[in-house]
């Protein structure tokens, strides 16, 4: 044997031995059909996320699975969805679209996913979105609040979750237009489509009450400079269009240079435990004792949810319990809920889909109109839109971080109309009734 | 003295020995030809076989290939470091991603050619200053490139998409393919195809007399200047040649993946292509895909062992960097060459095995 051959054969073998992990059928390809229903056995059905357990959008963000995992693991001991356990498989992409886009193509191609849950991330999740879609893979409730999920034409397998940024920014720019009238406004946002739908309603409504514009990196926890140059403007509020970990940065940098100002944070970064954790932990890491209580009281949020402290809730006692049941040692958070409640949700959609499950099936249950979760606003699914939540209740954080509404929920769309109350008839846990009847 | 540091350069420097034996009496370049030709026959045979998945996984092993084999030239050969180069993945991945977006018309190959060519001009500029500095200021500018370069997407958000980055979708496969060959193999076959070829102009030129300057310039800076070479111009041409193999790396990721964003391109991936480097070998090509099988495959295989084990989210997520870093220990401590090196040691005690067994017959 010369050394050609030998060099050959060594690298063949290695590369045989790299990829022997998968070996198998091809029937993924080009031809993509939604009328399959891979991931699907008698008694299961396999679905999969991509979650930030680490990186720079982990803290707060990496215990949503962890709620949806402790909503499956209750939905499953009482005999799952239409006879099937859900089987939920979470990949960690770290918040990097390239980690992303690998993940996903192994839960698809590989794990042969039966639908994708609540892949978390605007700059991870939108590097996926035409993989699925020309996979012909379901979904479903995006965590995240960009417009780009609602668009059935070009995404027909895509569907928000979470109020757009663009609504949550309207309800906001709204509030702050009739409640600090006159006061000069400061924005704080992720530079990326958080920031730029964001700033699409806000500008509605206050853009000649802004004096400054500043976009981080989420790569980047340096947010000195921004809040340096909001507080130079002079800006009496900050609205932050932050991810959880640049809110609390956002506050304790604005403590630390002295500047007081109100704070007005999206949905996406106002879970005030979330908050506290996080303030304590920076504080810490700092160098100081933080009193986050103190830091959050007057704090201004937007959400969706029913939030965590409203005990008398039914939906909340429901969530307590699996909660108790499954995950005693894990703070019950509004983040944690937020999970419970997509797995929820997804849940009514598979039962809606039937026993007799396709792909496309799922997607027709969840484009149906059906859909009524916990959440406070209706869902905006229809055959012509693939929007989440359609509006946002506005609240404030008291002295012991809890939470009070100062605006009942409202609802609105992401153009110029108007915002309106949401009057929303709540079913109730019971009513929704997902482990009685089949449909 | 003189005799035992020759000894111990020899053994630190096994590329420097490997001349001697050309044995199939070919020409370098057509060997390194067919020794492609057999190493593409055989991937795109094994790409008919594995699934889907495992297409993508190859073609990720391709481009870190590229990528570790331009800093095994760079460190290994010319013994520059870099703490850089996730900096010219990034700039072929931006540069393949807008021509992409803004120059449709414009075939891959040529997309491909011109992410070499802007990450080769970059690499001109880093190399110049490069060339200029040594050991840990070297290594510090170089971090400082591949930590300030993503940042660019902050000054220009509408251009480069912000923190968002970019996506699209790279349209290459020939009409007549479609439907037949599935995409995920064609991009494996695109991703080896350019790597092969690169890995022969690569192969071609450490055997050659640029090898030799590399590696005089390497060793001793001062003899190779006395036998009259330009050590400046040899470091920054070494510089350039590393920078295009990141290039093409970046470049073929985002043909691969379809997206080129900042959070992709962190100093930790700089980090892992030097570790890769270190624990394939540093001093040879082979090593390069040593260490980008562990690169793609430690990653995957913790991964499927804390999906197996079920472990908390806290184990799980540090779990593949520990193992990494474990194995790099384990494998520098056994064999300080890297895996090749253990490789060449085992082909040494074989061969040495099946001479004493001719021996005593």
């Amino acid at each position: 044997m010369n050394r050609t051959t030998v060099v050959a054969a060594t690298l063949a073998a290695a590369l045989t031995l790299a990829s022997c992990s998968g070996a198998g059928e091809q029937q993924t390809g080009d031809t993509a059909d939604a009328g399959a229903a891979p991931g699907v056995t008698d008694t299961s059905v396999l679905i999969g996320t991509h979650q930030p357990l680490t990186g720079p959008a982990a803290p707060g963000y990496s215990r949503i699975s962890v709620g949806a995992r402790a909503m499956f693991d209750y939905i499953n001991e009482n005999g799952g969805v239409n006879g099937r356990k859900i089987e939920y498989r979470v990949e960690d992409d770290g918040y990097n679209p390239t980690r992303t886009v690998e993940v996903v193509k192994k839960l698809v191609l590989q794990d042969q996913v039966f639908a994708l849950l609540g892949g978390l991330g605007t700059p991870t999740h939108s590097k996926v979105i035409e993989f699925l879609n020309t996979e012909k893979v379901p979904d479903l409730l995006v965590s995240s609040g960009a417009l780009m999920w609602d668009d059935p034409a070009k995404s027909p397998m895509t569907f928000g979750y979470q109020v757009d940024y663009t609504r949550e920014g309207k309800i906001q720019g709204d509030w702050i237009k009739k409640n600090l009238a006159g006061k000069k406004v400061g924005l704080m946002y992720q530079n990326d489509d958080v920031g730029r739908d964001s700033q699409k309603g806000l500008d509605q409504f206050i853009a000649d009450q802004v004096v400054a514009r500043q976009g981080y990196d989420p790569a980047n926890t340096d947010v000195v400079p921004q809040i340096s140059t909001l507080r130079d403007a002079g800006a009496e509020v900050i609205v932050c269009s932050c991810v959880p970990a640049f809110t609390a940065l956002s506050i304790l940098n604005s403590a630390k240079l002295g500047y007081r100002a109100q704070f007005v944070v999206s949905s996406i970064g106002a879970d005030p435990a979330t908050l506290t954790g996080l303030l304590q932990e920076f504080g810490k890491r700092g160098g100081t004792e933080v009193s986050a209580p103190q830091l959050l009281n007057g704090l201004v949020g937007t959400g969706y949810l029913p939030d965590v402290s409203r005990a008398d809730d039914p939906w909340i006692k429901l969530l307590r319990e699996v909660h108790q049941k499954y995950i005693p040692n894990e703070q019950l958070t509004n983040t944690v809920i937020f999970g419970m409640v997509q797995a929820f949700t997804f849940a009514q959609a598979l039962k809606a889909a039937g026993r007799d499950l396709t792909r496309q099936k799922l997607v027709d249950a969840m484009s149906s109109g059906a859909l009524e979760g916990p959440g406070l606003t209706p869902f905006g699914y229809t055959r012509q839109s693939h929007s989440g939540y359609t509006g946002a209740f506005v609240f404030k954080i008291n002295p012991d971080t809890t939470t009070t509404e100062i605006q009942p929920p409202m609802v609105t769309d992401r153009e110029s109309g108007p915002i309106t109350p949401a009057n929303l008839q709540r079913k109730t846990p019971q009513e929704i009734n997902l482990f009685g009847g089949t449909s | 003295m003189p005799a035992k540091s020759t000894a111990l350069r020899d053994r630190l420097t096994p590329g420097a020995q490997a001349p001697a034996r050309t044995s199939a009496g070919l020409p370098p370049l057509i060997r390194h030809l067919l020794l492609a030709l057999a190493a593409l026959a055989v991937i795109v045979g094994l790409t008919f076989v594995v699934d889907p998945f495992t297409n993508v996984r190859l073609a990720t092993v391709g481009y870190y290939l590229i990528a570790v084999a331009g800093l095994t030239l760079l460190t290994g050969f010319n013994g520059q470091v870099s703490l850089g180069h996730g900096a010219f993945m990034f700039i072929g991945a931006y540069t393949v991603a807008l021509l992409v977006l803004h120059v449709p018309s414009l075939p891959f190959w040529a997309d491909l050619l011109l992410a070499a060519a802007a990450s080769g001009v970059a690499g001109t500029l880093a190399g110049a200053a490069a060339a200029r500095l040594h050991g840990p200021y070297l290594a510090g500018a170089t971090l400082a490139l591949a930590v300030g370069l993503p940042a660019v997407t902050q000054r220009f958000p509408d251009l480069l998409g912000g923190s968002n980055g970019l996506a699209f979708t790279v349209n290459s496969r020939p009409a007549a393919l479609a439907g037949t060959i599935p995409t995920p193999q064609w991009q494996a076959w695109v991703v080896w195809t350019t790597v092969l070829l690169a890995l022969v102009v690569l192969a071609n030129l450490t055997r050659s007399r640029f090898g030799r300057t590399l590696r005089a310039v390497r060793d001793d800076e001062v003899s190779a200047e006395l036998a009259g070479i330009h050590i400046g111009r040899t470091k920054i041409l070494a510089f350039v040649l590393s920078a295009i193999c990141g290039g093409l790396a970046g470049g073929l990721q985002a043909f691969l993946l379809g997206t080129a964003a900042p959070g992709s391109f962190t100093p930790v991936l700089s980090l892992s292509l030097l570790a890769a480097m270190v624990l394939g070998g540093i001093g040879s090509m082979w090593g390069a895909l040593w260490g980008a099988l562990a690169l793609v495959y430690f990653q995957a295989w913790s991964e499927d062992l804390t999906h197996a084990l079920d472990l908390g989210t806290d184990i799980a997520n540090n779990l593949p960097l520990a193992v990494y870093g474990v194995v790099l220990i384990v494998v520098v401590l056994a064999f300080p060459q890297g895996i090749q090196g253990g490789v060449r040691a085992l082909r040494t005690r074989l061969s040495r095995l099946r001479r004493t067994e001719e021996g005593s017959r």
